[in-house]
């Protein structure tokens, strides 16, 4: 019937036919190379602002991995310090001594204590280690190193403006002058930032370090691996291979779907009723923090192990059995090794996001403001993302710095993860 | 100390797996007869060790979990009157400074003689509780190995034996997850009432103003506690929708290219990339929003006239529908993956252009699939904590205008929950009732989601 039709058509209804098409193809054209930008410009805008996010994260706080110090000569006096209070004596009065010492025509109450602030709260820990790792330099002068002020350490850093008035930036125009007669004398230097990485939380931002956070954090999926990785793939591997297919495994899977949807801080409101109000464990350890974010990933896993279980395909089962092993041989003999590593991507990146979970954290209490590095599972601990919000939330300037560099630590830790799960996913992968 | 002990049963269990090994070899004359028992001769070991370990350990869970109430009930009873009749949370704290009493810390305020000696007999009844803990399991250990030794024939089948432990702990481990639901549905709905026996929950669920600030003493000023969720909701909806209108179109239209347009190689670069942004801690996106996107905002607003709060909920919705961009790309990449390429050969052939077809055919085939994936983002916008905690204000104010602080049902939870109140204030009662609201929201948004999900993926197989 078509046939027929075109053939009928005469000459000019064929060129009138052609003409509309091509008019109307070169605008349908223009809405294709439109549509085809707006994908294009979507995907750029995602990029951007991922490059954003790590360009501005990166450009804050690269530089909390360098600290001001000063370069002292502390006379440890034997008055102050003795055998009988090495540990308790006032070093930080020595420090300010010797500061006092550099710049001999600082005289007034109000000058001194503006001079003595330079120095942060912290220094007389570094004599006072100096002094227990080696007594005999008691009654001796000796030159170390000592961290700046935050204060300072904004200013030399120029995170605050110098020009301000001394209204505005932090500092007077007196205590630059002295930084600049320090720069000029050799004893301001920035040193790498070891207290970062070997220090608990502290209210001095220039004191403040990650350690006790990355233990804590370290401990705390200690606990969810240990509990998650078995329980998840045994949920999974019952439900792939053992279970019937009837109503109470129906609901079983919805649930475990909905419950990889749950807000994270639902699972923070069942840890502080059960595990804490009802079981009374304790506060702020990583063993509740762990015991919440192991319901959270359990799902997650559950889901990868099943889909892992489902790709090994039914001929290793049926040749395992016909050869006399008993579904459970065949299960844990060949399948699950087979499906292992898929298993162990779904973990890693489950862990990865518990690794990153803040919320049901600070349910359970684990936002405390704690100096010490964590020793144990019961002990008050808190996480990487948490120590971000904590610092994130201080008034002090310096802290911006200091949670940057905290996030890029966080974000090094997620990347080397992911990569991880990337690489055994390629590494592992087989194709049937 | 608890650890120890469960390291000696581990290799107490470990010793009666080599025993019931060797016992059935010896049974059977030797390794070269092996093949004559009913089940390979590990199993026996296995089946000896599981009798040794299993109870004990049963025993030393229960123990570990009623020890502290059984302990508490025994001092409580031994306190004298006075401390005994005042009110609970009192009560609790007296119990607080008895336990730190006893392990030897500081205590809240002076320490009582009454509490002293409480403290002197809490120490000494969990020094017996302990003694006796390791004597009941180190015994029952032991039992168990003699009896499954005892139990070992050469005609046992001990691998249907253990296979049905296992199978036991792998059915176990699967309604874990049930459990995991069901415990979030009785914590926060027993929360919950109690709260709603304090504020009727008509007020609760329609009541226009929020306050949660209750009076510590009766004569204060200002600090009545009004608890209508109506303006916590509709900041949650107002971010929410902010982020859904940034996530849709960006989400939508990099998975529409990234799935028909992008070549190959640039598709293996751009994808991973976006799952980044999946990837990164929400924490991080709240930092980002209240230090960098929040003044931008601001200041941009300020140029043009606007007055923007400072912490508006424009911020906080914007980056986190930047958030939720690669979790509705994926979703919706999957989807429309899944159209049959059938369809879209069809409308090609004759002679659609790519756009028109993915417009008239593949979109209206995907639809379903991916107003489900939208659904569960919304459900993830809605229930996000820390970007709206950092960047999000505090106040509840009951407006749409995004250049205004809002609060969300999530920042009350957390701010109502973080800190020390006592428990039972309707303060943070507060918290459990909005965790129910969200709990049930996010439930129902979930299930329609996995539903429609579901339904439609099966459509095409």
């Amino acid at each position: 019937m078509n046939n027929r039709n075109a053939s009928s058509l005469s000459a000019t209804d064929r060129s009138r036919t052609v003409h509309v098409v091509q008019t109307g193809l070169r605008k349908r054209y223009r809405a294709e190379k439109r549509f085809q930008r707006l994908g294009m410009a979507a995907v750029i805008c995602a990029l951007a602002f991922l490059a954003f996010l790590f360009v501005d994260i990166f450009s804050k706080g690269y530089k909390a991995f360098q600290r001001t110090v000063f370069l002292l000569d502390v006379y440890v006096d034997p008055d102050v310090v003795h055998v009988g209070n090495l540990d308790r004596a006032d070093y930080q009065s020595l420090v300010k001594r010797s500061l006092g010492n550099l710049f001999p025509d600082v005289k007034g109450r109000q000058e001194k204590r503006e001079l003595f602030r330079l120095v942060s709260g912290g220094a007389g820990e570094v004599v006072r280690s100096k002094v227990l790792e080696d007594t005999s330099v008691i009654g001796q002068t000796i030159a170390v190193w000592v961290p700046a002020d935050d204060d300072v350490d904004m200013a030399i850093k120029g995170g605050v403006d110098r020009r301000l008035a001394p209204s505005e930036g932090r500092l007077s125009e007196r205590a630059l002058q002295w930084l600049d007669a320090l720069a000029t004398r050799g004893r301001l230097a920035k040193h790498w930032n070891t207290a970062f990485f070997t220090s608990g939380d502290s209210r001095e931002p220039e004191l403040a370090g990650i350690l006790g956070a990355t233990v804590g954090s370290f401990y705390t999926l200690l606990v969810t691996l240990a509990l998650s990785f078995p329980l998840g793939v045994a949920a999974a591997v019952y439900l792939e291979e053992f279970a019937p297919k009837n109503r109470w495994t129906d609901i079983i899977e919805v649930n475990i779907n909905n419950l990889a949807a749950v807000p994270s801080i639902v699972f923070g409101l069942l840890g502080l009723a059960v595990f804490l109000s009802f079981f009374g464990l304790p506060r702020s350890s990583p063993l509740v923090g762990g015991l919440v974010l192991t319901l959270m990933t359990l799902p997650t896993i559950i889901i990868a192990g099943r889909a892992s279980l489902q790709a090994v395909p039914p001929s290793i089962r049926d040749a395992a059995l016909s050869v006399g092993a008993s579904p459970m041989q065949a299960v844990f003999h060949h399948v699950l090794p087979l499906a292992l590593p898929g298993m162990l991507t779904g973990t890693i990146i489950g862990m990865a996001r518990a690794l990153g979970e803040t919320a049901p954290l600070l349910m359970v209490g684990m936002v405390a403001f704690i100096v010490d590095i964590p020793r144990g599972f019961t002990d008050p601990a808190t996480v990487l993302p948490v120590q971000v919000y904590l610092w994130a939330d201080s008034a002090e300037r310096a802290f911006v710095e200091k949670t940057s560099a905290a996030i890029m630590v966080l974000l090094a830790f997620l990347i080397a993860m992911n990569a991880t799960a990337v690489y055994l996913r390629n590494r592992f992968e087989r194709r049937w | 100390m608890n650890s120890l002990l469960l390291f000696t049963i581990l290799a107490l269990s470990a010793g009666a797996y080599h025993l019931g090994k060797r016992r059935v070899l010896r049974l059977i004359g030797g390794k070269a007869h092996a093949r004559h028992l009913a089940s390979r001769p590990h199993y026996y070991g296995v089946y000896v060790a599981l009798w040794c370990a299993l109870p004990a350990l049963l025993i030393f869970l229960l123990w570990l979990f009623l020890e502290p109430v059984v302990l508490e009930q025994w001092v409580v009873r031994h306190l004298p009157q006075s401390l005994q009749s005042p009110p609970s949370n009192r009560l609790s704290l007296v119990l607080n400074d008895v336990k730190n009493l006893a392990k030897g810390g500081i205590v809240s305020g002076y320490a009582d003689p009454a509490v002293q000696t409480a403290a002197e007999h809490y120490r000494r009844l969990l020094g017996l509780s302990r003694t006796a803990l390791w004597v009941a399991v180190l015994a029952l250990a032991a039992l168990g190995m003699q009896m499954g030794y005892g139990k070992i024939r050469i005609s046992l089948r001990a691998r249907t034996h253990v296979e049905k432990i296992v199978r036991l702990f792998l059915l176990m481990a699967s309604t874990l997850a049930v459990l995991t639901t069901i415990g979030i549905v009785f914590s926060v709905l027993f929360e919950a009432m109690r709260f709603f026996r304090l504020v009727p929950w008509w007020e609760f669920l329609f009541g226009l103003k929020w306050s949660p600030q209750m009076a510590i003493r009766a004569d204060q000023v200002g600090a009545s506690g009004a608890f209508g969720m109506i303006p916590v909701f509709t900041g949650t909806l107002l971010i929410a929708a902010i982020a859904m209108s940034v996530a849709v179109p960006l989400g939508l239209f990099s998975a529409v290219y990234l799935s028909e347009y992008a070549p190959r190689k640039l598709r293996a670069v751009v994808k991973p990339l976006l799952e980044i942004l999946a990837g990164i801690p929400t924490v991080v996106y709240g930092f980002f929003a209240a230090l960098t996107v929040g003044p931008l905002i601001r200041r941009l607003g300020e140029t043009l006239g606007f007055s923007v709060a400072s912490e508006s909920a424009l911020a906080a919705g914007l980056v986190m529908g930047l958030m939720i961009v690669p979790f509705v790309s994926s979703l919706s990449d999957d989807v429309i993956n899944a159209v049959p390429n059938d369809l879209r050969d069809g409308s090609l052939a004759l002679g659609a252009t790519r756009s028109e077809t993915i417009k008239q055919v593949v979109l209206p085939a995907a639809l379903p699939g991916i107003v489900g994936g939208l659904l569960l983002g919304v459900s993830r916008a809605i229930g996000e904590t820390m970007i709206v905690v950092m960047a999000a204000g505090l106040a509840a104010n009951l407006t749409v205008n995004p250049l205004s602080a809002v609060t969300t049902v999530t920042v009350q939870i957390v701010t109502l929950l973080v800190g020390d109140q006592e428990f039972d204030s309707p303060k943070t009662l507060a918290a459990f009732a909005l965790g129910l609201v969200l709990f049930v929201v996010t439930l129902i948004l979930n299930i329609i989601a996995l539903y429609v999900v579901r339904k439609y993926r099966e459509h095409y197989e």
